[in-house]
């Protein structure tokens, strides 16, 4: 197995807020790997977002902390740079799209010269020229209509669709190696997502890079995912290939959010959420965090009082944190 | 980020909403601190006959022009003709707190109405009644109340306060105005037109007490500026006359001598910088207590 | 750009004009002209018919405003009610007075608080942010005739005490205040007290405005998005942040230069300053709703332009509101 493009190992970080210290993620550890779609899930809260944003440097510390952790680039550990090798890597080789692009986009300042801003920043020799020949071609390349007009306007000119294949042409200007998207399609319309699903794809043939994509949208997920990682209350509770995920998840939370979705031959029977609420970051329950809400635990002492760990379930490759994750096999899904 | 703690599923108690606003408002020390020294002062107004250990107009020429002392409890000193400072100064509180709290009441009633009128009818009326208020600003305030204090006034309190609650409304009216137009997008709006109910219902019972955070905190700030600019009416000479008692008169008639007899110019300055201060405290407190979001987070 | 240019100047004569009949009607209604003229002693009859003609008293407010706009556009104002004194002249020498103090006065407001603003932004809670804070608090609760004495009251103390004295009190120049440079020199030394009270009240109020504003901004998405690219802090604060942060800024001074003009009223009666304000005052002592008039229609005009000018500026920072 190659190396991986990205390997976060034993990340923990820490909010203070008003109410207390939140543990926003628990000794997350994931890799990368070089071309890939890997899917990260969990609900709001989750830690999912977190995780990536502190991969590129931008929690705001304070209130944020990082207590501990690594986050290896080509051997490198991202989470100790600052100042000029971070603003390097950042928007280069790991490059970030946003949940929202009309908030996420300079209002005064024109797209080409949003975009212009990411090719300097890159390359600093480039000519005004050279940038916004680029500028378009990348336009061209997600497919916005019209680039050499485009160009010159403003963000509110955009639809919202529109908006968000700007930000992709401004993430892949640079060509990165991990594209980080961090619910890109939520923001939009139903009929709009399935197209920034398509840019997305092209985006990846264009620039081979490894695309992390962060969502709450199963659907996304199967559409787009080579490989799974769950998230649930700030931890991984299971990895896996995106097939075995959704064929035989072996974690209750990952079979309860598969459950809860509709499918289109239901006979109207209702919904099945998951019951309960997420818990609190700032007091966690003792033992599996999910224990409270759990199903399949049956209120069994080991669950409440030992913290499951991430191990292997089904091959190396399908990994659960779940003290009876054997439990679970042989129950189809989808 | 600190979304991330309700996310998360922090435990609140549900409490109602007022209570939430007394409570975070209670956190503001400042605030807390300045509210308290504002009730002792409006209770020194109120009580000023009381508490005053002269008259306002009482003369004692052979103590004329003495700087502030224990002495006779002339803690603020005499002036040219005797007369204790302090005693001048406390009626002068009176009168300005009362007059600066009629105002305040005065013009957020009538902006609230017309804010409301122009935030829920929208389209021309709304049209009309910003062009209007745009021309009330195009001159500038103090020489409109200076106007009309000269051909209209008496100089009795209660005309200039009314005079001075008909240019302060509009602060008021356009934040109003605000709220009503961005409530107007909410459906409940829609909802309660389609239950039947009527146009005066929906503002009164739905639409304003949603707006009542940002109606408190402009009346507040707006005592304090109204105190600003009654004094500097009265200190010109156009505000409130005699035989009423007025700070900013007590300053204009406290520079003759050439400043020689300084606590006659300073300390009713002082006064009205202490209260205009604690209402802008308390004002700066109630907002953040009507509004979260701009929150501190402990570092 | 260049239609929304004319659309406002557009915009702003209709707003004018309609503003001087307001200001007609309200002066006229609110004073009674002849009752100015009843006072003056042994006035004789055929003098007073003679103000009634010329002034046109005799008719209808909309008449009488006619022959006023008539008098305002083709001979310059007209004149006092009493003693026939043309007002432009003097109108005009006094503004150019108050103009150069208020434009540096708001000048320098406008730098001073932008840069408290972002420092305090960007180092929030930290001292200055307390320090710049606590300022601003009691910049905002001072009434300006106060601290104009107070300022006065100072200067004459150290004179007292020490033979010198620091800043003139009074009147815009001295009696002999050369040419040239020593002239220059010499306003700016008469204008260092009154800038200052009307610059403190100013900071006060934009200085906190410009940090909500540079905080409201800071925490925004799209200057994530220019950190996520890569930037270096210096153009992310500078291009994304202050940009964005400066456009409500320009609307608020915008709407303060009615203040500022008040402001000045008071500044110029107390420092004695032969400016619009004080040539306000005596015109409101002396009952003539003529310089009244012309007064109110002068700063009308001049705050229309400002605003003018404001949204000219806006639109420049701004460009969604082009369009509109």
């Amino acid at each position: 197995m190659p190396d991986p493009v990205l390997a976060l190992r034993d990340l923990t970080v820490e909010f203070d807020t008003e109410d207390g210290v939140v543990r926003a993620v628990t000794g997350v550890s994931y890799d990368v790997r070089r071309g890939e779609v890997l899917g990260i899930v969990g609900e709001s809260g989750s830690g999912k977002t977190v995780s990536m944003l502190s991969v590129l440097g931008l929690i705001p510390v304070p209130p944020g902390r990082i207590v501990s952790g690594e986050a290896l680039f080509d051997g490198e550990d991202l989470l100790t740079l600052k100042g000029r090798r971070l603003r390097e890597i950042r928007g280069g080789p790991v490059a970030m799209i946003f949940q929202d692009p009309m908030s996420s986009l300079n209002p005064v300042l024109t797209i080409g010269d949003q975009i212009g801003e990411a090719i300097r920043a890159h390359s600093p020799k480039t000519d005004d020229a050279a940038a916004r020949a680029r500028t378009i071609a990348l336009l061209r390349l997600v497919g916005v209509p019209a680039p050499e007009r485009r160009v010159d306007q403003y963000p509110h000119e955009l639809s919202g669709g529109m908006r968000q294949r700007a930000m992709i042409a401004m993430a892949v200007a640079n060509d990165p190696s991990v594209l980080i998207a961090d619910e890109p399609t939520t923001a939009l319309d139903v009929t709009i997502q399935a197209q920034i699903l398509e840019v997305l794809k092209t985006a990846q043939r264009e620039t081979q890079a490894a695309i992390v994509l962060i969502t709450h949208d199963l659907g996304l997920i199967a559409e787009l995912a080579d490989r799974v990682v769950v998230m649930y209350a700030g931890r991984v509770v299971e990895i896996g290939d995106v097939f075995s995920i959704f064929e035989s998840p072996r974690h209750p939370y990952t079979a309860g959010l598969l459950r809860s979705r509709a499918p289109l031959d239901s006979d109207g029977a209702g919904l099945e959420p998951i019951p309960g609420q997420p818990p609190s970051l700032i007091t966690p329950p003792p033992g599996c965090p999910f224990h409270p809400r759990c199903v399949q635990s049956r209120g069994r002492e080991v669950c409440r009082t030992e913290l499951p760990e991430l191990r292997a379930v089904a091959g190396a490759e399908h990994r659960s944190a779940c003290h009876f994750a054997e439990e679970l096999a042989g129950e189809v899904r989808a | 980020m600190t979304e991330l703690g309700y996310e998360a599923g922090v435990e609140l108690k549900t409490r109602s909403q007022w209570a939430y606003v007394r409570i975070r408002f209670l956190r503001h020390r400042l605030a807390v601190g300045s509210l308290v020294v504002l009730i002792l002062i409006a209770l020194v107004g109120v009580f000023a006959s009381q508490i005053a250990p002269y008259g306002y107009d009482e003369l004692d020429i052979e103590n004329a022009s003495k700087g502030p002392t224990l002495e006779d409890r002339h803690l603020f000193g005499t002036d040219q003709l005797g007369r204790d400072y302090f005693s001048r100064v406390v009626f002068g509180v009176r009168t300005s707190l009362w007059v600066a709290v009629f105002v305040a009441l005065v013009s957020t009633v009538i902006g609230t109405a017309i804010g409301a009128v122009a935030g829920f009818y929208g389209g021309k009326v709304d049209n009309l009644l910003m062009r209007f208020t745009d021309l009330v600003l195009t001159v500038p305030g103090l020489a409109v109340l200076l106007t009309a204090s000269v051909f209209l006034g008496s100089g009795e309190p209660l005309q200039i306060g009314l005079i001075l609650a008909l240019l302060f409304w509009t602060t008021i009216a356009r934040i109003v105005r605000g709220a009503f137009l961005s409530l107007r997008e909410e459906g409940f709006v829609d909802a309660a037109k389609a239950a039947g109910a009527s146009d005066l219902r929906i503002i009164a019972r739905h639409m304003l007490p949603n707006c009542v955070g940002p109606i408190i905190v402009n009346a507040t700030l707006a005592v304090a500026a109204a105190i600003l600019v009654e004094a500097a009416l009265s200190y010109l000479g156009l505000g409130i006359q005699p035989p009423d008692p007025a700070l900013g008169r007590l300053i204009n008639e406290g520079q003759s001598n050439g400043f020689e007899l300084w606590w006659l110019v300073t300390f009713p300055g002082l006064v009205i910088v202490a209260i205009a201060l604690c209402v802008n405290f308390v004002g700066d407190g109630l907002r953040d207590a009507f509004d979260p979001r701009q929150r501190r987070v402990r570092a | 750009m260049l239609s929304y240019a004319v659309r406002r100047l557009l915009y702003s004569v209709v707003v004018l004009v309609a503003a001087s009949f307001l200001v007609f009607t309200f002066v006229s209604l609110s004073g009674d002209p002849l009752g100015q003229l009843n006072i003056v002693p042994n006035l004789s009859e055929q003098s007073r018919q003679n103000v009634i003609d010329a002034k046109h008293l005799d008719d209808p407010i909309p008449v009488r405003y006619a022959y006023w706009a008539k008098d305002a556009v083709t001979n310059q104002f007209g004149t006092t009610l009493l003693g026939d004194r043309p007002i432009l002249p003097d109108l005009w020498r006094v503004m150019k007075n108050t103009l150069q103090l208020v434009l540096i006065a708001e000048l320098l407001a406008v730098l001073i608080a932008v840069v408290i603003g972002v420092y305090s932004a960007r180092h929030q809670y930290s001292p200055f942010d307390y320090a710049a804070t606590t300022f601003s608090f009691l910049g905002l609760a001072t009434p300006a005739f106060w601290l104009a004495l107070i300022l006065q009251v100072l200067v004459v103390q150290v004179r007292e005490a020490t033979g010198h004295q620091i800043f003139p009190i009074a009147s815009l120049s001295s009696v002999d205040h050369g040419g040239g440079l020593d002239f220059v020199l010499d306003r700016v030394h008469h204008l260092v007290l009154p800038v200052i009270v009307l610059t403190v009240a100013s900071v006060a109020g934009y200085a906190r405005y410009m940090r909500a504003s540079m905080l409201e901004v800071i925490n925004a998405d799209y200057v994530r998005t220019a950190r996520a690219k890569g930037l270096p802090e210096r153009t992310v604060t500078m291009k994304h942040a202050f940009r964005n942060a400066l456009i409500p800024l320009v609307t608020l001074v915008a709407l303060s230069f009615g203040n500022l003009l008040g402001g000045a009223i008071v500044v110029e009666t107390i420092f004695s300053l032969d400016g619009m304000g004080l040539y306000f005052y005596n015109a409101l002592l002396a009952n003539d709703p003529y310089r009244v008039m012309a007064w109110l229609m002068i700063t009308a005009t001049m705050i229309i332009v400002f605003n003018l000018v404001a949204d000219l500026v806006y639109g420049y920072l701004d460009p969604r509101v082009r369009y509109d």
